[in-house]
C-alpha cells in the first residue's frame, strides 16, 4: 500500500481476563473510506471498534492513527481526529440539547474561556446538519430515544473531526430516522470527506450505504471488501445461521 | 452557552429559562447579593453598627484609608476582632463547601451527593472527637489537637474511600458510592462509640457535629482559606473535566479527557476544600448539596458556569444564615440554613418547569 491509512489495526487481540474478544484482526481504512463492520452478537464487533479509538489497549498488535500508535497520540489530539457518537448515557442533570452538542467541542475550546463564536457556530451546524433544530432548548433527558440518539450523533459531528465512529446509530430510530441517519452519514463522507467506521446490525443498510463491508464473526474478520463480495448467500448463512432470502440486499450487492 | 443565538430564548418556557440565557446577570446578582449580606453579617448582632462605621473601620484597618470617620475603639474592636474574621470565614467555608458539592455530583454524575459523600463528615467528626477524649492538650498558635484531627480525618477518609472504591470501570461509580458508605457507616460507629464513653466531654463533640462559626479567628483564617482558595480555583480550571463527565465515562474519554486521572485529582482537590472548611467549622450541611442545585436552576448544568457562581451563593448563603443564627441567639447556623433554606429550595423546584428533578 503506497497510502499511509487513517487508521489501521494489526493483529489486534483483546481479551476480557482469559476469554478472548477479537482475535488477530487487522483492518487498514484509508482517508474518505466508509466502512461498515457487520456480524452477528458477541463478535466482538464494538470491542474491536474501542480498540480502534483508543479506548482499550489491545493484547497482542496494535492500532496506528496516521501512521503513529494510538497510545502515543495526545488525548486531546485523538479527540480532534476520531469523534465517537457516544452512548445513551443518562444525563444527571436537566441539560438543554444545544448544551449538550455542544460538549462535542470539548477537544476545541480553549480550556477555561470556553466556546468560541467558532465553535459555537459550528455547534448551531452540528445541530441543523442532524436535523433536531426543533430540539435546541429542549431538555435532553427528556427527549425519545430516537431524538436522544440523533442529539447524540449531533455531539460527534459538532467535534468535526476527520474520522466519524459510531456504533449502532440507528438502534432506536425508525425506518425514517433510519434512512436519514445513512444518508446524514454518507453525505459527511462524501461532502466533508469525513472517514466514517459503523458498526450495524441491519445488513440491508449496511449494503446500501456502505462501499466496504467488514464482517466479524467469532472475534474475527472473515470477510472485508464490497458488500457484493462479503454479504453473499455463504456468508449470511454462515455466519448469521439465517435463511439469506430473509435478508433484501439492495439490487446488485449480493 | 455563555452567549451568543445559542441562548436566544424562544420564550414561552419559563422565567429561569430566560435567567438561564444570561450567567452574567446571575453572577452580578449574586456578587451583590454577597457584598449586602457580608455588610450586614459585620454590621448587626448584639450591638449594632452602622454601615458608614463599618465600612470605615474595615478600610482603616484593612487599607489604612481614612474616611475621617471617628467611633469608639470597642466598636473596632467588635468588628475587626469578632465580625470581620467570623463573616470572611464563613464566606470561605460557604463557598468551598459549595464548590466542593457541585464537584461530587459532577464527578459521581449523582444529584444526591453532597462534600461529605466519600465519608468526609464521618471522618472529620471522629477526628474530633478523639482530639476531644484524647487527655493531651497541645495547641500551635489557634490550631489545637481537635482542627488537626479533624482535618486529617476527613482527609484520610476520602483517600481511604478512592483507594477501595475508586478503580474505575463499568459500575465504578456505584462502587465508589456504596464505599464511601460503608466507610463512612464504620467511622460513623466509631464516633458513636466515642460519644458513648465520652461522659462530660459530650457537648463538646455534639457541638462539632452541629457545626458552628463561633471558632472563626484570623489565624485559623488564614490557614484554612488559602487552602480552601486554592482547591476552588484548581477545580475551576478544570471545569472542562467536569463538563466531559455529564455524557458518562466512555463519552468524556472521545472527548479528550483523561477520566480516572482527572477523577482523582478532582476528588483530591473537594475534598481537600471539605476538610480544611469542617476542620474550622465543624459539619455544616445543606449547603454543599443545594446550592449547586439552586445554581443548576438558574444557569444550567456547565461546570465552568456552576462552579464559579456555587462558590459565591454559597459563600453568601453561609454568611446569611450564620447571621441568622446569632441573631436568633446563637442556635446552631445549620438549623437556621435547612429551616429557611429548604422551604425556599423547595419553592424554587415547584416554580421550575425545565423538568428539573432531583
Amino acid at each position: 500500500m503506497t497510502i499511509e491509512p487513517i487508521l489501521a489495526a494489526d493483529g489486534v487481540t483483546l481479551a476480557y481476563g482469559a476469554r478472548p474478544i477479537v482475535i488477530d484482526a487487522s483492518l487498514a481504512i484509508a482517508g474518505g473510506e466508509r466502512v461498515a463492520i457487520v456480524g452477528p452478537n458477541g463478535a466482538g464487533k464494538s470491542t474491536f471498534l474501542r480498540a480502534l479509538t483508543g479506548v482499550l489497549t489491545p493484547r497482542a498488535g496494535g492500532v496506528r492513527l496516521c501512521g503513529a500508535p494510538i497510545a502515543t497520540v495526545d488525548r486531546m489530539v485523538v479527540a480532534r481526529t476520531i469523534a465517537v457518537v457516544p452512548e445513551l448515557a443518562q444525563l444527571p442533570f436537566a441539560m438543554p440539547v444545544d448544551e449538550v452538542v455542544a460538549l462535542g467541542r470539548l477537544p476545541h475550546e480553549p480550556p477555561i474561556s470556553g466556546l468560541r463564536p467558532s465553535d459555537e457556530a459550528a455547534v448551531v451546524a452540528a445541530i441543523e446538519r442532524v436535523g433536531v433544530g426543533h430540539l435546541r432548548r429542549r431538555d435532553a433527558r427528556e427527549l425519545s430515544m430516537g431524538e436522544r440518539q440523533l442529539v447524540f450523533i449531533a455531539v460527534a459531528v459538532a467535534q468535526a473531526a476527520s474520522i466519524l465512529v459510531l456504533d449502532e446509530p440507528t438502534a432506536h430510530l425508525d425506518i425514517r430516522h433510519q434512512v436519514e441517519v445513512m444518508e446524514l452519514v454518507r453525505d459527511l463522507n462524501e461532502r466533508d470527506g469525513t472517514t466514517i467506521v459503523a458498526v450495524l446490525h441491519d445488513l440491508a443498510l449496511a449494503a446500501h450505504f456502505f462501499p466496504r463491508i467488514v464482517v466479524m464473526d467469532g472475534g474475527r474478520i472473515v470477510a472485508d471488501g464490497p458488500p457484493a463480495a462479503t454479504l453473499d448467500e455463504a456468508h449470511i448463512r454462515g455466519v448469521f445461521g439465517v435463511d439469506p432470502a430473509l435478508v433484501r440486499l439492495p439490487a446488485g450487492a449480493a | 452557552m455563555a452567549a451568543g443565538a445559542l441562548s436566544q430564548d424562544l420564550g414561552s418556557v419559563g422565567v429561569a429559562a430566560r435567567i438561564r440565557a444570561r450567567p452574567v446577570v446571575v453572577e452580578i446578582v449574586v456578587l451583590v447579593v454577597l457584598a449586602i449580606v457580608a455588610l450586614a453579617g459585620v454590621g448587626l448582632g448584639s450591638v449594632r453598627i452602622s454601615p458608614a462605621d463599618t465600612v470605615a473601620v474595615i478600610l482603616w484597618r484593612a487599607f489604612g484609608i481614612d474616611v475621617g470617620a471617628t467611633w469608639a475603639p470597642a466598636t473596632e474592636a467588635i468588628i475587626w476582632e469578632l465580625r470581620l474574621p467570623r463573616v470572611l470565614t464563613a464566606m470561605v467555608i460557604g463557598g468551598g463547601l459549595a464548590v466542593a458539592g457541585a464537584t461530587f455530583q459532577g464527578l459521581l454524575r449523582n444529584p444526591l451527593a453532597d462534600p461529605f459523600v466519600l465519608g468526609t463528615s464521618s471522618g472529620a467528626a471522629l477526628g474530633a472527637a478523639v482530639a476531644i477524649l484524647l487527655p493531651v492538650d497541645v495547641a500551635i498558635l489557634a490550631f489545637g489537637l481537635l482542627h488537626a484531627l479533624a482535618f486529617g480525618g476527613a482527609l484520610m477518609a476520602a483517600f481511604v474511600v478512592f483507594r477501595l472504591g475508586g478503580s474505575g470501570g463499568p459500575g465504578g461509580l456505584t462502587r465508589l458510592l456504596l464505599t464511601g458508605y460503608a466507610i463512612g457507616s464504620v467511622l460513623a460507629a466509631l464516633l458513636t462509640l466515642a460519644m458513648y464513653v465520652s461522659g462530660s466531654d459530650l457537648r463538646q463533640i455534639f457541638s462539632f457535629l452541629l457545626g458552628g462559626l463561633a471558632g472563626a479567628s484570623w489565624p485559623r483564617l488564614v490557614v484554612a482559606a488559602p487552602l480552601i482558595i486554592a482547591s476552588c480555583a484548581l477545580i475551576v480550571a478544570r471545569s472542562r473535566s467536569l463538563d466531559g463527565l455529564l455524557l458518562g465515562d466512555s463519552a468524556a474519554r472521545h472527548l479528550g479527557v483523561d477520566v480516572r486521572r482527572e477523577r482523582g485529582i478532582l476528588l483530591a482537590l473537594a475534598s481537600m476544600a471539605t476538610a480544611a472548611g469542617v476542620a474550622i467549622s465543624g459539619l455544616i450541611g445543606f449547603v454543599g448539596l443545594v446550592v449547586p442545585h439552586l445554581v443548576r436552576l438558574l444557569v444550567g448544568p456547565s461546570a465552568r458556569r456552576v462552579i464559579p457562581i456555587s462558590a459565591i451563593a454559597g459563600a453568601a448563603l453561609l454568611v446569611a444564615a450564620d447571621l441568622g443564627a446569632r441573631l436568633a441567639g446563637d442556635v446552631p447556623v445549620g438549623v437556621v440554613m435547612a429551616l429557611v433554606g429548604a422551604p425556599f429550595f423547595l419553592f424554587l423546584l415547584g416554580r421550575t418547569r425545565s423538568g428539573y428533578e432531583l
